[in-house]
C-alpha cells in the first residue's frame, strides 16, 4: 500500500503529527523574520513622510494616549506593594530610609518596564491582534494588496513606530507614578521619614537605571508591535480564530518580554561593569 | 493593450469605453488559465483549470459551495500562486511576478470580494475613494473629482448620501453594494472587474438591479467582467458567457442557452438546483 502525503500509517501518525508541527512552527518562525524586517525596512519611509503621519498619530492616540491611565495606575501599585513587602524587614534592621532607594531602583530598572511591558501586551497586543485579524478574515488584507497598497507598510509598520516609541514614555510614566505610590505608603502608612526617602533615592538611582528601563520598554514595545501584527496577518479561521489569536498573541508577547528582560539584563551587567565597575547599593 | 500604449495612453486624460472598443488591436482572450492546479495542504481545490476569459465581454463562473471559484479569481492578481500551471493577463504571466510587479495589473483590475472587505476603519466614502487614492492618477486628478466620483458611484448603486456612514451600520446587502460602488469608483474605468458572488444575500429586486447595472458598466465602459455566482437567473442575464466549475476543473462552457439547455448531467442538476445523487441524504 503506498502512503501518499496526507495518508499516514496509523503506527507513525504522532511522528509525522510531531514532524507537521515542528516544520509549521519553524516556517511560522522564519516568516515572523521576514515580517519584521519589511515592518522595520518601511519604518524610515513612515516616519519621513507626511501623508503617513495622520496614520501614525491615529496609532499614536490609540496606544499611547488610551494606555497610559491603566499604566499609570499599574506603577502606582507595584510601587505602594514594593513597600508594604519590604518596610518590616528594613525598619527592624534600621534602614527604613534606604527604602525608597531600593524600590525606586526595582521600579526604574526591572518592574516598571517589565509590568508596563506585561500592561500594554495585554492591552494592545491583543487590539491590535484583533484588528488585524479581523481585517484578515475579512479579506481587508488582500482588498488593500488588489489596490496597490502595501499591507505592511500600511497597517503594521506604523502600528510598531507607535509601540516602539511609546513604551519607554509609558512606562516612565508608570516608573514616575511608581515612585509617588511607594512614597505615599511609606509616610502616611507607615509614617516614614520623607527626606532621606528623596534623598537616597536620587543619590542611589542613576540616570543609567532609567535609561536602560526605557531602552528594555524599547524592545518590549517593539516586540509587541511586531509579535501582535504578525500574529493577525496570519488570523484563520473567522471570529473564532481571531479570539485564538489574541490569547495566543499575549502570551507569545509576556514570553518575549521575559526572555528579552534577561538577555538585556545580562548584555547591561557586563556594559556596566566595563563602564563603571561594581557598585553596591549601600 | 500592451504596456507601452497603456503607458502613452495614461498621458492623455481620460480613455472612455468607445475608445476601447474601437481599440481593435487586441482582439485575443485577457485572461488566460494555463492547467492550473492549487492544494491547501492535502485538499486539491483546483486540478487543472484550462480556460480563456474574453476580452470586454461578462463571463460567469458557476459551480458549487467550495469548489475553488473565489480561489481561482485570485489567481489573476496574484493573491494566490498556483502549484502547478499558468497564469497569464494581457499577455503578460502573473504566476510568476513579484509582489510590486503586479501592482500595474492591479491597478487596471478591481476587486469585489465575496466578503466585501470593506474598511472598517474609514467611512463609505473614505473606502469608495480609496482605490482611486493610491493610485498615482486618481491622486493627479484631485480630491474634488474623487469626491465627485464616490458620490456617483454612490448614485449609482442606489446609496446616494451614504458618504459619512461606517460599514459597521450599514445592512449586508448596503455593504455589498459599497463594495460594488468601490470596485467601478476608478478613472478611467477598470479594465477588468472581478465579481464575487455581487447579488448574494441582496433581496431579488436589488439582485436585478444589480445585475443590470453590471450589464450596463460593460456595455458602457467595455470592461471584462468576471462574475461568480449560484444564482441561475443572474448568470443567464449578465453573461455572455458561463464557465462551469466543478472538482477542480471546468466541465462546462458556453453560452447562458447552452449552459441551460446542457445534457451533461451535472450541469443540468446544477442549473435546476438538484442535489447530486451521492450527497443525498439516505
Ligand atoms: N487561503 C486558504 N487556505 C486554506 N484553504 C483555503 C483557502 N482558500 C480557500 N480554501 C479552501 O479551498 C476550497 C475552495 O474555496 P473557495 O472559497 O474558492 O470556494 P468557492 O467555490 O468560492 O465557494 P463559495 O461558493 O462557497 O464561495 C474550500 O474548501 C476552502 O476551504
Ligand atoms: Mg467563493
Amino acid at each position: 500500500m503506498a502512503y501518499t502525503a496526507g495518508r499516514v500509517h496509523p503506527i507513525l501518525a504522532p511522528i509525522a503529527a510531531l514532524g507537521g508541527s515542528v516544520t509549521r512552527g519553524l516556517s511560522t518562525f522564519g516568516d515572523f523574520w521576514v515580517f519584521s524586517a519589511q515592518t522595520a525596512m518601511y519604518s524610515p519611509l513612515e516616519l519621513g513622510s507626511p501623508r503617513s503621519w495622520r496614520r501614525m498619530l491615529q496609532q499614536a492616540y490609540a496606544i499611547g494616549t488610551r494606555s497610559a491611565p491603566v499604566l499609570m495606575l499599574t506603577g502606582a501599585f507595584v510601587g505602594m506593594v514594593l513597600v508594604v513587602q519590604g518596610w518590616e524587614q528594613f525598619s527592624t534592621a534600621g534602614f527604613a530610609d534606604r527604602l525608597g532607594a531600593v524600590v525606586n531602583m526595582s521600579v526604574a530598572a526591572e518592574l516598571g518596564p517589565v509590568l508596563a511591558g506585561v500592561m500594554l501586551a495585554g492591552r494592545v497586543g491583543g487590539a491590535l491582534t484583533a484588528e488585524l485579524g479581523t481585517m484578515n478574515v475579512t479579506e481587508q488584507i488582500l482588498a488593500l494588496r488588489t489596490m496597490g497598497a502595501e499591507p505592511i507598510r500600511f497597517l503594521a509598520t506604523p502600528r510598531f513606530l507607535a509601540c516602539l516609541l511609546l513604551a519607554p514614555i509609558l512606562t516612565l510614566y508608570a516608573d514616575l507614578m511608581g515612585t509617588i505610590g511607594s512614597w505615599i505608603i511609606y509616610a502616611f502608612v507607615y509614617g516614614g521619614d520623607s527626606e532621606p526617602y528623596w534623598f537616597f533615592t536620587r543619590t542611589t538611582v542613576e540616570m543609567w537605571d532609567v535609561g536602560v528601563g526605557m531602552t528594555k520598554s524599547m524592545f518590549f514595545g517593539g516586540a509587541i508591535g511586531l509579535i501582535s501584527c504578525h500574529m493577525g496577518f496570519h488570523t484563520t479561521g473567522g471570529a473564532q480564530g481571531v479570539g485564538e489569536a489574541c490569547t495566543r498573541s499575549f502570551v507569545i508577547s509576556f514570553i518575549a518580554i521575559l526572555a528579552l528582560d534577561l538577555v538585556l539584563n545580562l548584555v547591561n551587567n557586563g556594559v556596566y561593569k566595563m563602564l563603571f565597575g561594581n557598585r553596591s547599593l549601600f | 493593450m500592451n504596456d507601452a500604449t497603456r503607458n502613452s495612453s495614461l498621458a492623455v486624460p481620460d480613455v472612455t469605453g468607445a475608445e476601447r472598443a474601437a481599440d481593435g488591436a487586441n482582439a485575443g482572450p485577457i485572461i488566460q488559465f494555463k492547467d492550473v492546479h492549487k492544494a491547501f495542504g492535502p485538499k486539491v481545490v483546483l486540478a487543472g483549470v484550462t480556460a480563456d476569459i474574453q476580452r470586454r465581454k461578462n463571463t460567469v463562473i458557476i459551480g458549487k459551495s467550495g469548489t475553488g471559484k473565489s480561489v481561482l479569481l485570485k489567481h489573476i492578481v496574484g493573491l494566490l500562486q498556483p502549484d502547478a500551471g499558468e497564469v497569464w493577463f494581457d499577455g503578460q504571466r502573473v504566476d510568476t511576478l513579484s509582489e510590486r510587479s503586479l501592482t500595474p495589473i492591479r491597478r487596471r483590475v478591481s476587486f469585489v470580494f465575496q466578503l466585501n472587505a470593506l474598511f472598517d476603519s474609514m467611512s463609505v466614502g473614505e473606502n469608495i475613494a480609496f482605490p482611486m487614492a493610491q493610485n498615482p492618477r486618481g491622486r493627479r486628478a484631485g480630491r474634488k473629482r474623487i469626491n465627485e466620483m464616490v458620490s456617483e458611484c454612490l448614485g449609482l448603486v442606489g446609496l446616494a448620501g451614504y458618504e459619512s456612514k461606517n460599514p459597521a451600520e450599514l445592512s449586508g446587502g448596503e455593504k455589498k453594494r459599497v463594495a460594488l460602488a468601490r470596485a467601478i469608483a476608478m478613472d478611467p474605468p477598470p479594465d477588468v472587474i472581478l465579481y464575487d458572488e455581487p447579488t448574494t444575500g441582496l433581496d431579488p429586486q436589488r439582485s436585478d438591479s444589480i445585475n443590470k447595472l453590471i450589464r450596463r458598466l460593460q456595455d458602457t465602459t467595455h470592461a471584462t467582467g468576471i462574475i461568480v455566482t449560484h444564482d441561475m437567473r443572474s448568470a443567464a442575464e449578465v453573461g455572455d458567457r458561463i464557465l462551469m466549475l466543478n472538482e477542480g476543473r471546468i466541465v462546462a462552457d458556453g453560452t447562458p442557452d447552452e449552459i441551460m439547455n446542457s445534457s451533461d448531467d451535472r450541469v443540468r442538476r446544477f442549473v435546476q438546483g438538484e442535489a447530486d445523487p451521492d450527497e443525498t441524504p439516505g
